[in-house]
């Protein structure tokens, strides 16, 4: 009798639907956005993986370093190699690994400018346990693995550069700019740092130099990594020391506001639907009050009424529900980079179990709270007074 | 042997006395009309009858059993399983078809049984219409579905409230005929009525006024 009631009366069946669809779609999408962009946070804060990171003084340090991780523009600075073994020098320093940058002019790989980064395998350990997860040895030489948005397979041939780098690894998503980089050893790097120079990309040091970009930076344990910081700022010349956690703690004021947002707008969606459906029972209160009565007549006990009830507007929850995560899912993943780009922070895809769980919890809220909605309403139909009801009907 | 007995029932609201120290009975088997001009209490007698209302005082014995002092609840199983209510304006399920609106009173009383709502439309002449909705039914064939779905669960006694007050001449003799079958088959019939016709097609007429009994007439010509 239920679905029948809800099957022939499309037009309540609808709106009530909607209503649910409205609230699921919001709290679904709200929910996927705001857990994409915490992991793409906690997926930047593991794939910098160091404490410290000291860059030349002229990468103005954390603005165009950080634009470089969350939005994967492009850039290039370099220092001398010798501030590596000065990190090293530093106590408290526990590793240090240096990378060079290099911006391609366009690799014929790629439909845009892609960051080459240089790594030294054998010191690495910021980007060698991400590679390690598709490749069992180290980079060799003219060798590249590449971030899982630049649009190269396994065995490929990418140029950078007019040098014919071969593809042999692919990275997992981190939902920052770091998907468009590719990174090689340092033999290769210094392979297209003078393929670089021959194009005129000068990489403003003296020729035959040996230049890195940046240090990586592990503080020894129990060491005060602020301590080792100044310590490094004031050791090393024409570099500057940036601590990860501030750089992730910008990200994380971001996210937090965007959350923020979010989480406001969801309950405003949400008290408000449910004030609408509480409002559109009472007023099929007085539309089926005699409907009710009949019913009753004909032996209905008021827990069935109540009953009957509280099932349709479950069941318009349950529909409700699934078609709003169904058409916020539709919204969502498509266009997930367009979601990135536009919120400009790190945005990373919760994996497809903790979505499926999301869509499940989002439907069973809508299912409670269309419920809840029409308690009243089952309350008032089910003390109906049959007698009275039927002499108002007539 | 007496199917329904009142014995001093008054109904008061407020000042308004709308039964009055009313003392009747109907017999199993016997087809009994109650008619009166309006405020004279048929309406609040036939809520009193089917257990939608109980009277200020008085007893109400229906099957031997005092419903005046019955719980709400009770009095619902009683009208679920003895009574079958037939009303002036028809009181359909909007959303449900004929068969559909018969099978809800199955659904309350036992379990639903298609086959035998089915039959219960073929005996008031409606199989045809057994999918077609109220709206899609003219009155005189929702009063039948309301009686095939008064019967359905073969009640000791059918309560019609002004039954022929919205159908034409042709269906009102269609509705009675139904009746006259029932009666046949020993099920006792309580019409409420303010039409002499339909009074006079039942076996007696108890005729009410201000809410007493005003008098009691056996139709001589019932069943000739």
């Amino acid at each position: 009798m239920t679905i029948k009631n809800l099957v022939r009366k499309p037009g309540r069946t609808t709106v009530l639907t909607l209503l649910t669809a409205f609230l699921a779609l919001a709290v679904f999408g709200g929910s996927v956005v705001v857990l994409s962009l915490r992991s793409g946070l906690n997926s930047l804060e593991a794939r910098l993986g160091a404490d410290i990171i000291l860059v030349p003084s002229e990468a103005q340090s954390k603005v165009s370093f950080q634009n470089m991780f969350l939005q994967g523009t492009t850039g290039a600075f370099y220092m001398d190699a010798s501030a590596l073994d000065k990190a090293l020098e530093v106590e408290g320093v526990e590793k240090a690994a240096p990378q060079t940058f290099l911006a391609s002019l366009k690799a014929d790989c790629c439909s845009i400018k892609i960051q080459v980064i240089g790594i030294d395998p054998e010191k690495d350990f910021t980007v060698q346990p991400w590679i390690a997860r598709s490749l069992t040895r180290a980079l060799g030489d003219m060798d590249v693995a590449v971030g899982c948005k630049v649009e190269a397979g396994i065995g490929e041939i990418i140029r950078i550069y007019e040098q014919r780098c071969k593809v042999v690894a692919r990275l997992e998503a981190t939902g920052t700019g770091l998907d468009t980089a590719v990174y090689c050893n340092m033999n290769t790097m210094n392979q297209l740092l003078k393929a670089a120079e021959e194009k005129g990309v000068s990489h403003k040091m003296a020729s035959g130099d040996a230049v890195i970009s940046a240090v990586y930076i592990k503080a020894k344990d129990g060491y005060d990594i602020d301590a080792v910081n100044s310590q490094l700022n004031s050791c090393v010349r024409k570099a500057t020391a940036v601590r990860t956690r501030s750089m992730i703690t910008g990200v994380s004021d971001s996210l937090a506001g965007v959350s923020r947002t979010v989480t406001i707008l969801i309950i405003a969606v949400w008290l408000l639907a449910f004030i609408i459906l509480l409002l559109a029972f009472v007023l099929i209160i007085r539309e089926r009050a005699r409907e009710f009565a009949v019913l009753r007549l004909l032996g209905a006990s008021r827990g069935m009424l109540a009953r009957t009830v509280l099932l349709e507007s479950a069941l318009c929850g349950l529909l409700g529900g699934v078609t709003g995560v169904g058409l916020s899912a539709l919204l969502l993943f498509p266009f997930a980079q367009l979601i990135e780009s536009a919120l400009q922070l790190p945005y990373l895809m919760p994996d497809v179990i903790n979505v499926v769980w999301l869509g499940l919890g989002t439907v069973l809220l809508s299912v409670i709270v269309a419920a809840l909605s029409s308690v009243i309403a089952a309350y008032r139909l089910s003390r109906v007074d049959p007698g009275s009801a039927l002499r108002e009907g007539n | 042997m007496s199917l329904l007995e009142l014995k001093n029932v008054s109904k008061i609201y407020g000042e308004l006395k709308a039964l009055d120290n009313v003392n009747i009975h109907v017999d199993q088997g016997e087809w009994v009309a109650i008619m009166g001009p309006s405020g004279s209490g048929k309406s609040t007698m036939m809520n009193i009858i089917g257990c939608m209302d109980k009277p200020t005082k008085g007893e109400v014995l229906l099957d031997g059993v005092d419903i005046s002092k019955e719980s709400s609840k009770r009095l619902t199983d009683i009208r679920r399983d003895k009574i079958g209510l037939i009303f002036q304006q028809f009181h359909m399920v909007n959303y449900l078809t004929a068969v559909e609106n018969v099978m809800v009173s199955q659904y309350y009383h036992s379990m639903p049984d298609e086959k035998e709502a089915l039959e219960a439309l073929e005996r008031v002449g409606l199989r045809e219409r057994a999918r077609h909705l109220p709206s899609q039914l003219s009155g005189g064939e929702q009063q039948r579905v309301c009686v095939a779905r008064a019967l359905i669960n073969h009640p000791e006694l059918i309560l019609a409230d002004e039954p022929t007050g919205n159908l034409d001449e042709a269906n009102e003799n269609i509705v009675l005929d139904l009746f006259a079958q029932l009666h046949k088959e020993g099920t006792t019939l309580i019409v409420v009525t303010h039409d002499p016709e339909v009074a006079e097609a039942a076996q007696r007429t108890i005729v009410l006024e201000h809410g007493k009994v005003a008098r009691e007439v056996i139709n001589e010509n019932f069943g000739k």
